[in-house]
């Protein structure tokens, strides 16, 4: 569904964030990557919506002729309506309503007066029902965003994700901002959303433990590269240390 | 040698003590220059004194009514040059801010809008206003269209920083869900930047207003023809009673303007 | 409420019908306003003259053009009045400043019935009159020259400093000054070391970029005879030697950009 070709990306100030990433995502897989900050995790999966344009590689979408890193604007635009992303401190717009927000996921569907008027059609404005309901904040739907708690805002950001209704979703830090418990809520969140839509993931986290509970599989990166490529229950306290360098691991393999 | 005592002194303000030194130096070798450079007819001014008491008390008491409707149609006048030079300076403002917002706008019209801004920075209103004045003739437009120039520099200016300063991640999120560029700045620039703006026109709508009253001392209309016209006639009473008019309706609209600005907030 | 309850479905608006209506009445009534006073200001022009302006505008760049450039020689010494009076003046009004904006500050004000409305009167005042007129108040009173123009843009300075001023005063942390208090000091102590401090970045910001205004208020205190460059300004546009005013006019703008260069340099060393 999304494979990668040897992606690299150099910023002008000559950091090599990525050096060479080739992926291959099936389907409907959940996969969580891992790696110290500066490895370069939120470059790679803003390279894939071109948020940050990749210097060379290819990236192929839904299928094997979709490159889309040599698309023009409006057809990247088509692209990152099938791209859901959600975000490490929520992005939301602060000063608009939450379903506002979950609207401004239609963006790429209607036009700009529509939008400016802010009428959706009533398809859009239903399934947004459904999702704030889904997500239980059916209740806050008139509540400018900056009202609500980390907690809530990061399941608006799920809601405005998924009504673009994606085929793919990319997660950056989606728990950086939250505490422990909302940050399982969260996870576990996004992870049924996925199974119940057959929906592929891509999440950033720095939690190690919350990434072996939730993903189907694990990618390690260090330094532009991936280092490891599995199964959750293969991150062993050697491959742990060769991703973030020497620490006590014992306690974190342990479950 | 163990006698000797600890001392603590306050930290200068400049480390360098060569360039503390220089600067004072430098400070008082510009005042002195000053000083030298300046010719001061003191027997101008001691002779002034006492015509400046009378020029003073020329003033008093205020008189409102002998030209109670020039001052009325002043007033009037400068309202509505106020209010038509405010909305379509801003309505200008709003592309020409976008254009000098370096995150935004491509370099060619990055250059281009800052050019703008630039130009209509460097001039004051009244110099502008002379121009205007000469290019379109006496009376209300000249000082419109002076007011709306002086507009776009002051607003763009302080607009375009605020984009610049907006909460990167809001606007990238937007970005991502495919939104076209006009939606990505309806919805990811203009809610960060909204209350700015509101505050911003209410500033440079009191700002207007003070500043018509000094282009029509150019004849660019409004209050400032009345103030000029009452200076030519030496009626200084009716000319205390129009600064009286402007200083209250300037306390007016500033009032007005900060408790709305706190209601939008 | 926005959600909006039809007989099978429910739809959702950003306004319920009351707002929407409001929304719209405000637009309504404000295009209304523009088009009225529009209205009033063209009764009032002459519009063969704004149609004619574009001829005029080509006739007076072709007149401004060459710029007699040798000119600029004898500008020299208006450029340096017109910098000595924005330095001067905002001096003086940034130094009658301080103690107006501790006066009329709620946290600082000695009293708050009747000196404090008073100092605000002062600053109120001081802006709401702009320099030029003080100026033309000042050629009056001391005569045309260097002097008038100084006290005018000081005067002016005043009213903006102060305000700027007393509200960074307002808004002080309070802990800070406590401490300072718990420590036993008197008034004058817990101003050096407790509200001071505080205030030192807002007053230098303050003060600088009022002396950049100031540099372009100087240009035009000439005008009415208040020194600097404004009065050889007003002197050749008087002679229609506009290839002299294109001179003045270049002066002006390097000026202004060398000012504003100055500032965003002083700015960025404090900060």
């Amino acid at each position: 569904m999304l494979k990668t070709i040897n992606l690299k990306k150099v910023y002008p100030n000559g950091e090599e964030a990525l050096k060479g990433i080739n992926l291959e995502i099936p389907n409907g897989q959940v996969v969580a990557l891992i790696g110290p900050s500066g490895a370069g995790k939120s470059t790679f999966i803003r390279t894939i919506n071109r948020l940050v344009e990749p210097t060379s590689g290819k990236v192929y979408f839904a299928n094997e002729k979709n490159d889309i890193t040599s698309l023009n604007k409006s057809k990247l635009r088509k692209i990152r309506r099938q791209i859901g992303m959600i975000f490490q401190e929520f992005a939301l717009v602060e000063r608009l309503s939450v379903m506002e927000n979950v609207l401004s996921g239609r963006l790429g569907y209607v036009g700009f007066w529509n939008s400016f008027f802010r009428k959706f059609p009533q398809k859009d404005i239903e399934e947004a029902f459904r999702l704030l309901q889904r997500i239980g904040l059916e209740h806050m739907l008139d509540k400018r965003a900056d009202e609500l708690s980390g907690g809530q805002r990061q399941r608006v950001g799920i809601a405005r994700a998924l009504i673009q209704n994606p085929m793919l979703l990319l997660v950056d830090e989606p728990t950086a901002s939250l505490d422990p418990k909302n940050s399982r809520q969260i996870m576990r969140l996004i992870c049924e959303l996925c199974k119940e839509r057959d929906l592929a993931a891509i999440i950033n986290i720095h939690d190690v433990y919350l990434a072996q509970n939730f993903a189907e599989r694990i990618i390690g990166l260090k330094a532009g590269k991936i280092v490891y490529d599995g199964k959750p229950s293969g991150l062993s306290e050697t491959i742990l240390t060769k991703i973030y360098g020497e620490e006590d691991w014992s306690k974190t393999v342990a479950n | 040698m163990n006698d000797k005592k600890v001392i603590w002194k306050r930290k200068p303000l400049i480390k360098n003590r060569l360039l503390r030194i220089g600067l004072i130096l430098l400070i008082s070798t510009y005042l002195l220059s000053v000083f030298l450079t300046t010719e001061i007819d003191w027997q101008r001014i001691l002779e002034g004194i006492p015509r400046g008491k009378n020029f003073i008390f020329a003033f008093f008491p205020p008189d409102f009514i002998t030209r109670s409707d020039e001052i009325l149609a002043g007033i009037f006048e400068s309202l509505w040059m106020t209010i038509v030079a405010t909305i379509v300076g801003i309505l200008i403002s709003i592309p020409v801010s976008l254009g000098a917002a370096k995150n935004i706008a491509p370099k060619f019209v990055y250059f281009l809008s800052r050019g703008v801004i630039t130009l209509s920075r460097s001039f004051q209103e009244v110099i502008l206003a002379i121009f205007f004045v000469k290019l379109m003739g006496f009376g209300p437009f000249a000082g419109m269209v002076t007011l709306s120039l002086s507009t776009i520099g002051f607003f763009a200016k302080l607009l375009s920083e605020d984009i610049e300063d907006i909460n990167k991640s809001q606007a990238e999120a937007i970005k991502s869900t495919g939104s076209n560029w006009f939606q990505w700045v309806n919805y990811g620039v203009q809610p960060q930047v909204m209350p700015r703006f509101i505050g911003l026109s209410l500033y440079r709508l009191d700002i207007n207003f003070r500043e018509s009253a000094v282009i029509g001392i150019v004849g660019g209309g409004g209050i400032g023809s009345t103030l000029n016209t009452a200076f030519d006639r030496y009626e200084f009473e009716t000319a205390a009673a129009v600064l009286i008019v402007i200083i209250s309706i300037v306390m007016i609209v500033e009032y007005t303007s900060s408790h709305l600005r706190k209601l939008i907030k | 409420m926005p959600i909006i309850k039809q007989k099978d479905y429910k739809t959702w608006k950003k306004f319920d019908r009351k707002r929407d209506l409001q929304n719209w009445l405000c637009w309504f009534l404000g295009t209304l306003i523009f088009s009225f006073c529009f209205g009033l200001i063209s009764s009032k022009t002459i519009w063969f003259y704004v149609f004619d302006s574009h001829n005029e505008a080509l006739d007076l760049l072709g007149r401004m053009f060459p710029p007699e450039t040798n000119y600029f020689l004898t500008l020299i010494k208006p450029i340096w009045d017109t910098l000595n009076i924005a330095t001067i003046g905002t001096t003086i009004g940034t130094l009658i400043a301080i103690p107006l904006a501790f006066l009329s500050a709620n946290n600082t004000t000695p009293s708050k019935k009747f000196i404090r409305p008073l100092a605000l009167f002062c600053i109120v005042s001081s802006r709401s009159i702009n320099s030029v007129i003080w100026a033309l108040l000042l050629v009056a009173v001391v005569g045309p020259g260097v002097l008038a123009g100084i006290i005018a843009i000081g005067l002016r300075s005043i009213g903006f400093c102060g305000k700027l001023l007393y509200e960074a005063i307002e808004e002080i942390d309070e802990n800070q000054i406590e401490a300072i208090e718990a420590t036993g000091a008197n008034k004058a102590q817990i101003m050096t070391f407790g509200i001071v401090p505080q205030i030192l970045p807002a007053f230098t910001s303050i003060s600088i970029y009022r002396w950049d205004i100031n540099i372009r208020e100087a240009t035009v205190v000439g005008l009415v005879g208040a020194g600097g460059i404004g009065i050889e300004l007003d002197a050749q546009i008087g002679d229609l030697a506009w290839a002299k005013v294109s001179v003045i006019l270049l002066a002006i703008v390097v000026a202004v950009v060398f000012s504003e260069w100055i500032t965003a340099k002083i700015r960025k060393a404090i900060i």
